[in-house]
């Protein structure tokens, strides 16, 4: 396939509710090759989980005004109806999430469940949608896959159902993977384990994977790309080199230098002063101004421009300064 | 200071700056679980399963490890939100609740606790002054005073009280809940403060102001803090001294820096590599260890990380390992058999 | 102060918002409901009714006339008709509100007080003392609340303080399986256990934390029994075991004109009418209360 994987342009997602209205995605635009990983990093309510959720159409629609043009695989899924987005969703795309006991039904054991999404997907019978389920157990190194095709979800710990759900996504063999803190409930020595088992299992399937995450260090682990996102829009992109090393946009600075690492003690955290915006009521200048050491009155009144920093590396920024970390 | 509550014995320093504040002995708590018919009890989760530390006075100690290790449980064990089934708490050399040593009412102005939840633990029908003046009030300070104190509290929190004393819980970001409940743990002028993982629900930037809060007023008002988290970064940030927890027992305690630099238990050499790096040129290659920690309802005999130890030996799933300081540094304990010369494990300091 | 503190002042981000209660957030949703507004109107109005009845009834309630018996709606002097003594029915209905509403509220009231007492109590010490109270509840609740209600009712013989008593023990079960359980959530959550931290007693506790977080729903739970308990009283009466002739009150003239359906269906119904009336205001009241507080926080 030439051209991009994933083309997300204008992106625009509203809430509505009778007491107000709330702008959780204002303007976003990426685009994703095969076979690629973008970390899209950003703290609560950053519009990370709902740029994720807009990509498959979850988010319930008697409330939610999607706007803007999203393209995955040659499908536009704004436009879809029912029956192609239940094509699409799990066979060209699925999803991971943090909480694993959402992606699996209780009453039936993980092995059927694995089975009837592909036979949902393809044209196979229940022993050959079984074999799969075994082979993507085994693959997502479920100890003893064999035993625990006949468990319940709630027969296995934490780690082994984050496994079984991966299993359960990768089973159709998706082109897209969107993983939502997948790892942010498990406990430290798993979570590494998890994001090593991902980052192997994408080079394998050869699938490009949008992985959204608040943790810095987990963005690292996994991304290609990186993109931060603040206020509903992409403030910074680039390489997890470029975003990291070569900061540009004063939030994700900010956001380095506050996350606490290594052996900092005895320093004084600099924090970014202020809280997040109100996604109801936006500023009208860049979002991030009431909290930016830097911002001046045109911050505060405009919308910043993308400004090119290197090859694939731009913020959204009136005045962007590189400091090299 | 506003008007104060009456004093009591406890009010000055008894035991002498030698003394540790908080001395926790054999401490142990096991709760049933009950099932059946006839409400028996079929099964025990070993919570905290006879664990020994110091806290001295004006120090933090951190508190490390992953769910099911009993860290959470020896917070509320500490503040007496839940009674130990053994094991004694010396608070500055007194034991509570005992004829000779200190009322729990008395413990109770002393040592405080921030939770988790900024939320949860906060009434949300009532506004931020009533919920930081609850506590001095039940100690017998006037309404009036009471409120003083609030306000006082919320300019020490970095609040500004004409702004926050008349508002709800629900009208408050989240950081903003932490400080007001970090000004309710303040507000009897406690000695001690549990912190239960205070900032982990936080977002990184205001995790930072939290942090910073914290050691501020540590320092101004001379605090002792137990400083409980997963998060392996903040508790080095935050720590003098770190105890590594494991299935409701002591893995390892010792200075920050020796547990972060010279990690004596594998355990914590795991999860210091479970880190995730945050250099995009070196990513972590290899899982230090496999496999989910076990549950703690029937936690594994002999040392209990011995199941997913890489240097797991015969003797390890035997004999529960003692904890033991290691050679040349007293300060620094370690409960592992490899420490200890003729534990009967071919790796011991001697032999290694 | 210190320098440090006033540094963190600015990093708190703080935006100055008109703050305002739960309360009044609730009175204000609870004020954009049309229905639940049109029906506190009615109630008030039904209220006022029956409380000025001497001023504003047309007749006196007792008196009848032989020659004027069950006349139609609309007869002249009888806006409403007359009913089976000829007495004005307009005149009944008015005054009929008042033992009506007062049936319907005060059993409800009692049981409040007394059940959320036993759920609170319940729910916060839990243990055995929880077991105690609610299994002794659950016996109660098996039972129909009509039966119980008849059953008592006949124990203990007719008249308006023996209703209202066998209707309080009919309330008093479900309204303290409500507290009970608002209780041992509002016990779990993490305020509680500082309030249990900073050395506050269980009565403290109980007053300060729990009350204000459990009042609200089993209040709202509450009025939706008073049209319930409005009902079961009427049928009291309806039997011969609540209020007895020839007091007015709706129940009681809906069982001495039932003979009068066939000659005058429509003034026959009135009675019906006003307590159907009155039950769906109440519930239509208690459901707008209801979603008024169910504010998502």
């Amino acid at each position: 396939m030439t051209g991009p994987l994933v083309s997300v342009e204008g992106l625009r997602v509203l809430f509505k509710s009778a007491d107000r209205t709330v702008h959780a995605v204002n303007g976003v635009d990426f685009a994703l090759q095969p076979g690629e990983v973008l970390g899209l990093l950003g703290e609560s309510g950053s519009g990370k989980s709902v740029t994720l959720k807009a990509l498959l159409r979850l988010l319930p629609a008697s409330r939610t005004t999607l706007s803007g043009k999203v393209t995955v695989a040659g499908h536009d899924v704004l436009s879809m109806d029912e029956r192609a987005l239940r094509q699409y969703r799990g066979g060209v795309v699925s999803m991971i999430f943090q909480e694993p006991m959402l992606a699996f039904d209780p009453v039936f054991t993980v092995g059927d469940q694995i089975a009837e999404a592909v036979m949902r997907h393809e044209d196979v019978g229940r022993a050959a949608a079984r074999g799969r389920a075994l082979e993507m157990l085994e693959r997502v190194r479920i100890p003893s896959a064999k035993r625990r095709l006949d468990a319940y979800p709630h027969e296995m710990s934490g780690g082994m159902r984050q496994r079984a759900m991966i299993a359960l996504a990768l089973a159709c063999k998706p082109q897209l993977l969107l993983a939502d803190e997948p790892t942010t409930a498990l406990d430290a020595t798993v979570q590494i384990q998890i994001l090593l088992l991902l980052r192997e299992l994408q080079k394998e399937f050869g699938m490009a994977v949008i992985f959204v995450t608040h943790d810095v260090g987990v963005a690292v682990e996994v991304s290609d790309r990186m993109a931060v996102m603040y206020g509903g829009r992409i403030v910074e992109r680039g390489s997890a080199a470029d975003v990291i090393r070569r900061t540009a946009h004063p939030y994700p600075q900010g956001l380095l230098a506050s996350t606490v690492h290594g052996a900092m003690r005895g320093t004084r955290l600099e924090a970014i002063p202020g809280a997040p915006p109100d996604l109801s009521r936006m500023p009208t200048g860049c979002a991030f101004a009431p909290r930016c050491r830097l911002a001046d009155d045109t911050c505060r009144s405009v919308a910043p421009p993308i400004a090119a920093l290197a090859p694939g590396h731009e913020a959204e920024c009136h005045q962007p300064r590189v400091l090299s970390a | 200071m506003s008007a104060s509550i009456p004093q009591g014995i406890a009010d000055e320093d008894i035991g002498g700056p030698a003394q540790p504040l908080l001395s926790i002995r054999g401490l142990v708590k096991h709760f049933p679980i009950k099932g059946g018919v006839l409400n028996r009890t079929v099964a025990v989760v070993q919570a905290v399963d006879g664990i020994d530390f110091d806290v001295a006075k004006g120090e933090t100690l951190g508190i490390v490890g992953e769910s099911g290790c009993g860290k959470s449980t020896t917070a509320r064990l500490l503040v007496r939100l839940i009674d130990p089934d053994a094991g004694e708490v010396l608070y500055d050399g007194l034991k509570i609740g005992a004829q000779d040593g200190l009322d729990l009412r008395e413990m109770r102005r002393h040592v405080q606790m921030v939770f988790q939840d900024s939320f949860a633990s906060l009434n949300p029908r009532l506004t931020i002054e009533d919920s930081i003046s609850f506590g001095p009030k039940v100690h017998g300070l006037g309404a009036k005073e009471a409120k003083a104190r609030a306000r006082e509290l919320l300019q020490q929190v970095g609040l500004n009280p004409n702004l926050f004393v008349r508002r709800y819980p629900h009208e408050l970001s989240g950081g903003q809940r932490q400080r007001v409940n970090i000004a309710r743990a303040l507000a009897l002028r406690p000695r001690l403060v549990i912190l239960d993982e205070a900032v982990s629900a936080l977002d990184k930037s205001v995790e930072a102001q939290v942090l910073n809060l914290l050691q501020d007023l540590k320092a101004e008002l001379g605090l002792t803090y137990v400083f409980i988290s997963h998060d392996l970064n903040v508790v080095r940030y935050m720590s003098d001294r770190v105890m590594v927890m494991y299935l409701g027992r002591v893995a390892e305690i010792g200075p920050v820096d020796a547990i972060y630099g010279n990690p004596r238990h594998p355990y914590t050499k795991a999860l210091l590599s479970a880190m995730p790096s945050m250099d995009p040129d070196a990513r972590t290659q290899e899982a230090p260890i496999a496999g989910d920690p076990p549950n703690p309802i029937n936690p594994p005999a002999g040392c209990r990380f011995h199941t997913r130890c890489p240097f797991s030996e015969p003797v390890c799933a035997a004999k529960v390992p003692d904890l033991a300081a290691v050679a040349g540094d007293a300060k620094h304990a370690v409960a592992c058999h490899m420490n200890v010369a003729g534990s009967g494990h071919s790796r011991t300091a001697g032999a290694a | 102060m210190s320098a440090a503190s006033a540094a963190v002042s600015s990093e708190a981000g703080q935006v100055p918002v008109a703050s305002r209660g739960y309360w009044s957030n609730v009175l204000r949703r609870l004020a954009r409901d049309k229905v639940a507004m049109a029906c506190l109107a009615v109630l008030v109005l039904i209220l006022l009714a029956a409380i000025f009845a001497p001023l504003i009834a047309p007749g006196d309630p007792y008196r009848g006339s032989i020659i004027r018996r069950l006349r139609p709606i609309g007869t002249e002097g009888y806006p409403l008709g007359t009913d089976e003594l000829g007495r004005d029915m307009l005149t009944r209905l008015i005054y009929g509100g008042r033992l009506s509403l007062f049936m319907g509220i005060v059993p409800v009231l009692n049981a409040f007080l007394i059940g959320t007492f036993l759920g609170v109590v319940a729910g916060y010490v839990g243990g055995k003392t929880n077991m105690a109270i609610m299994r002794t509840i659950d016996v109660f609740y098996a039972f129909p609340s009509v039966l119980l209600a008849i059953a008592i009712s006949g124990a203990l013989g007719a008249g308006i303080f023996n209703s209202i008593v066998s209707l309080t023990v009919v309330f008093i079960p479900p309204i303290a399986r409500v507290a009970e359980s608002v209780t041992t959530q509002v016990r779990n959550l993490d305020f509680v256990d500082a309030a249990r931290a900073s050395g506050a007693g269980a009565l403290t506790i109980i007053r300060v934390h729990i009350l204000g977080n459990v009042l609200g729903p089993v209040f709202v739970y509450a009025t939706g029994l008073v049209s319930v308990s409005m009902i079961l009283a009427s049928g009291l009466s309806f039997l011969g075991l609540g209020t007895k002739p020839p007091e007015a009150e709706w129940g009681l003239m809906l069982n001495t004109l039932r003979t009068a359906i066939y000659v005058q269906p429509a003034v026959a119904a009135l009675p019906g009418a006003m307590i159907f009336v009155t039950s769906i205001c109440f519930n239509l009241f208690s459901d707008g209360l209801r979603s008024a507080m169910d504010v998502k926080l």
